[in-house]
């Protein structure tokens, strides 16, 4: 009776190892196990981008409140053979952001999108804001361009818009624009 | 067969989207931030694109007079943006109930067909072709064509011409048609597009497609031949050619046709991405004739390709094959001994990959950075230290399910930095937060006794003003000149009202004389006062007005007095809960991710694994008949070989015996002339066979 008791314990964990030692064969992959995936990949998603949303909402109000938030965006409406290399941005005559631009990144620009470059704070009054940016025409000539503008902060937030423009390549200039 | 066409018909509608560079011109942006979101989703920063979006529409929809808000002007954009952006974050569920949000009634036409457009692509990449038809059915004829120009799906944004919705809805009808079966229904459809330049090539394949599956079997061959035909430039498109080109060849070929079947593999590119198995055919249509000669001309071609293709492992086999039907037994036996090697090597690569992928690095593998830059990522991915050969699941790797499954991973991993990066900066906040009560705390209670004391003075110096303010206005109506006597005016008038009051109580005391010069001097008194009185009211209104602005100037340092106290007090106030609440949801997401990242990664690695597997089993199957075809290559070339030395010998022996036969005659004239016997040996001795064994020699090797 006992040899066989053991005998039942010695197979049950040779069993029990053999499922453990033996490595996991690829088994089939159904479109139910795909399709169940994918909706609890969208879950996460949906949950984390809420999440995002209070936390940029949580940052923006402890590191930039609205009394003394300054956001500076960049806009490109240039001709199409100007591409943008890098821009550089100085507030009271501190350089607060520099930006080598990607391939993708002038496309969106050029397509209409608005690339906020920075985002810092500043007291109520005037600051001086300085906007040079470097780029190239389709020939290869190299063109720098630097231009002044004055920031009036009042008690709200305050966004600057620089619109990179020109009719041609090289006449490129910045343009500021106060919302 | 054919119906395997059809699976292809999904990744078609990304073709749809011809974009232009004129974008956001025709548009007045309104608010910077929808800018922003436009800047990510156009770079395809799918996350951060949502992300903007959500909190911006979620501040928009807290505030009290939203209309007065920039981001009104782009609200109905921006409400169809976040449908449009979920859908390209792969987001369906969300997405079709954002864009069935824009559906509902009293909204302007054009951006209701639009929704519905957009709202059937999510039904049809969700493979439901009826609520595909449904969504479709919600689309109502627009006699404003230029409403469309209104910018609002991102495709439209990027430049889309408005005028392809129209087809757009067409080909999407057509497509869902198909898929339900109603292929009549799809073939009328698709006929009235054949002359869309921009989905030429695909209307032509659904429509060759749809007819044969309708029962137009001929009309839907001329059509695919049509297609086959075409003068095209685009990479795509003539991929799409050698594709059909191919399976109307397969189709000739198993038919028996080998002619048409001929004429239709010529078609396809040698460097195709369907090369290879055109080449294959091209070989069997030969075959198919009798000409093996002529099989061998594009089969040694493929032959010296990439070993891992199927049809260079099946031409492994196919020209030893051949070689054998021309009786070159050797050569084939050689061919087969070469396949062979091949075999075993590819096998054991196989295990290897197999190995690799257990040990998890296939995963890693897939989401290095370096290999994601790469244009060619897929293929390179095997350079990567300890990957897995993936040039075996190249195929796989570009099926629908493994690139979803993929997208899915990659974007699970973008998540997963998310969090980390979130959980790492609610520390810092925390710490910030910290500093900023350690520095104010004990600043405050100082700050608060001054200000209280500034406060009340303020206060005190505002309510003089007003009073001043309220006498003046009252002036005006009923004018009071001794409210503006100067201060020797009022001084002098009372001296005047004091002896006024001697000279009634005692008058005794006073001369007529005196009398007269008191009246006369309230006269004069009186008379400046009231005469000036106009003058001096100016005057006050005047310095009202220069109070005013030191006044204006005090509110201003006041105002912002306060909101500096205020702000360094909610500088650290009402962060920690927030903050804790959102620590404890996000390593509640990030124990969620984990574990369906990891389902995720077992599900790819399943797939890679299974695919291995079934690309070594067929490996396997290869080298047992190439094992046995060596074999019997070898009896062949040994029995060839061996009928020659015998048909040699017997040859020799012929004429040996010839010339016996000859010598015998001769050595009989002889005797018979010198009558002198003389012994000969009969028979010379045979040399051994040559033995030229080096096929059976490896055969017994193995």
């Amino acid at each position: 009776m006992l040899r066989r008791y053991f005998k039942n314990i010695l197979i049950s964990t040779t069993l029990v190892f053999s499922v453990l030692l033996v490595p996991a064969q690829a088994a089939e992959v159904t479109k139910e196990q795909i399709k169940g995936l994918d909706e609890q990949v969208q879950d996460i998603k949906k949950d984390v981008l809420d999440l995002t949303s209070e936390l940029t909402r949580l940052e923006e109000k402890l590191l930039f409140p609205s009394n003394t938030q300054v956001s500076l965006f960049v806009s490109l409406q240039g001709d199409k053979d100007f591409v943008l290399d890098s821009m550089q941005i100085k507030l009271d005559n501190k350089v607060v952001a520099q930006h080598l631009y990607t391939f993708k990144e002038i496309e969106a620009l050029r397509a209409g999108g608005v690339q906020r470059i920075y985002t810092g704070n500043i007291k109520t009054g005037d600051h001086a804001l300085v906007a040079s940016f470097i780029g190239r025409a389709k020939s290869g000539n190299e063109y720098q361009r630097s231009e002044k503008f004055t920031v009036t902060k009042a008690v709200g937030p305050k966004f600057v818009e620089m619109q990179i423009s020109g009719s041609s390549a090289s006449d490129q200039t910045v343009s500021f624009k106060d919302w | 067969m054919l119906l395997r066409f059809i699976t292809l018909l999904p990744a078609l509608l990304c073709s749809l989207s011809v974009y232009a560079a004129s974008g956001l011109k025709d548009v007045e942006l309104r608010d910077l931030y929808f800018g922003e979101v436009l800047y990510y989703a156009y770079q395809d920063l799918h996350f951060d694109a949502l992300a903007t979006l959500d909190s911006e529409l979620s501040q928009y929809y807290k505030l009290d007079e939203s209309e007065l808000d920039s981001f009104h002007k782009h609200l109905t954009q921006a409400e169809f943006s976040v449908g449009d952006i979920e859908l390209q974050y792969r987001m369906n569920q969300r997405a079709g109930r954002a864009i069935q949000a824009v559906l509902g009634e009293g909204i302007d036409l054009a951006i209701r067909n639009q929704a519905a457009l957009a709202l059937a692509n999510v039904f049809y990449k969700k493979n439901d072709p009826q609520s595909t038809l449904y969504a479709l059915q919600l689309i109502r004829e627009d006699p404003e064509k230029s409403r469309y120009e209104a910018k609002y799906s991102l495709d439209v944004l990027r430049g889309k011409e408005p005028e392809t919705f129209r087809t757009d809805v067409a080909y999407l009808r057509a497509l869902a048609n198909i898929d339900i079966g109603q292929f009549t229904e799809a073939a009328k459809n698709l006929q009235l597009l054949r002359n869309e330049r921009n989905l030429k090539g695909f209307v032509l394949y659904n429509l060759g497609i749809a007819l044969i599956q309708s029962g137009e079997e001929q009309k839907g061959l001329e059509v695919l031949d049509e297609l086959g035909q075409l003068e095209l430039s685009d990479d795509g498109l003539l991929a799409l050619k050698d594709k059909t080109n191919l399976k109307l060849a397969y189709r000739y070929l198993e038919k028996g046709n080998a002619r048409e079947a001929q004429r239709r593999f010529e078609r396809v590119r040698l460097d195709g991405p369907y090369s290879n198995r055109a080449l294959l055919g091209a070989g069997w249509v030969a075959v198919s004739l009798g000409r093996f000669d002529r099989a061998l001309v594009p089969w040694s071609i493929l032959h010296e390709r990439e070993k891992t293709n199927y049809s260079v492992q099946e031409v492994l086999m196919a020209v030893p094959y051949a070689y054998g039907k021309l009786n070159a037994h050797g050569k084939a036996a050689n061919m087969y001994d070469y396949a062979m090697d091949v075999f075993a090597d590819e096998i054991e690569s196989l295990d290897d990959s197999i190995k690799t992928i257990r040990k998890g690095k296939f995963l890693t593998a897939l989401l290095n950075e370096k290999a994601r830059k790469d244009v060619n990522w897929v293929v390179n991915l095997r350079e990567l230290p300890e990957s897995p050969e993936t040039r075996y699941i190249l195929d796989l790797m570009a099926s629908h399910d493994f690139q979803e499954s993929y997208k899915n991973y990659k974007d699970l991993a973008g998540l997963r930095h998310h969090l980390d990066k979130w959980l790492a900066d609610l520390r810092v906040y925390e710490e910030m937060v910290d500093i900023r009560r350690a520095y104010q705390e004990p600043l405050l209670p100082v700050v608060e006794k001054e200000f209280k004391k500034l406060d009340a003075r303020v206060t005190l110096r505002l309510e003089q003003r007003e009073n001043l303010a309220t006498k003046l206005k009252n002036m005006l109506i009923a004018p009071r000149p001794d409210y503006l006597a100067t201060a020797t005016e009022r001084q002098a008038m009372d001296t005047i009202n004091a002896l006024q009051e001697i000279i009634i109580t005692r008058p005794e005391l006073v001369s007529e004389d005196v009398v007269r010069r008191v009246n006369r001097l309230r006269g004069a008194v009186s008379w400046q006062v009231n005469s000036e009185y106009d003058q001096r009211l100016t005057d006050a209104y005047n310095n009202l007005i220069s109070l005013d602005k030191i006044i204006k100037e005090l509110k201003l340092r006041y105002n912002s007095f306060v909101r500096t106290r205020q702000a360094a007090t909610q500088s650290y106030e009402g962060y920690i809960i927030p903050i804790r609440q959102l620590r404890t949801r996000l390593f509640a997401a990030q124990r969620k991710l984990k574990g369906v990242m990891a389902k995720q990664g077992r599900l790819l690695e399943t797939m890679a694994i299974n695919e291995l597997d079934i690309r070594r089993k067929r490996l396997e199957e290869y080298q047992i008949k190439a094992r046995f075809a060596l074999a019997e290559s070898y009896d062949r070339a040994t029995k060839s070989s061996m009928d020659e030395e015998i048909k040699k010998q017997l040859d020799a022996q012929k004429t040996q015996e010839q010339k016996r036969q000859d010598r015998l005659a001769k050595e009989a004239a002889e005797e018979k002339a010198k009558l002198e016997p003389e012994i000969k040996p009969l028979f010379e001795e045979e040399a051994p066979p040559v033995k030229n064994s080096t096929f059976k020699d490896k055969l017994l090797g193995k």
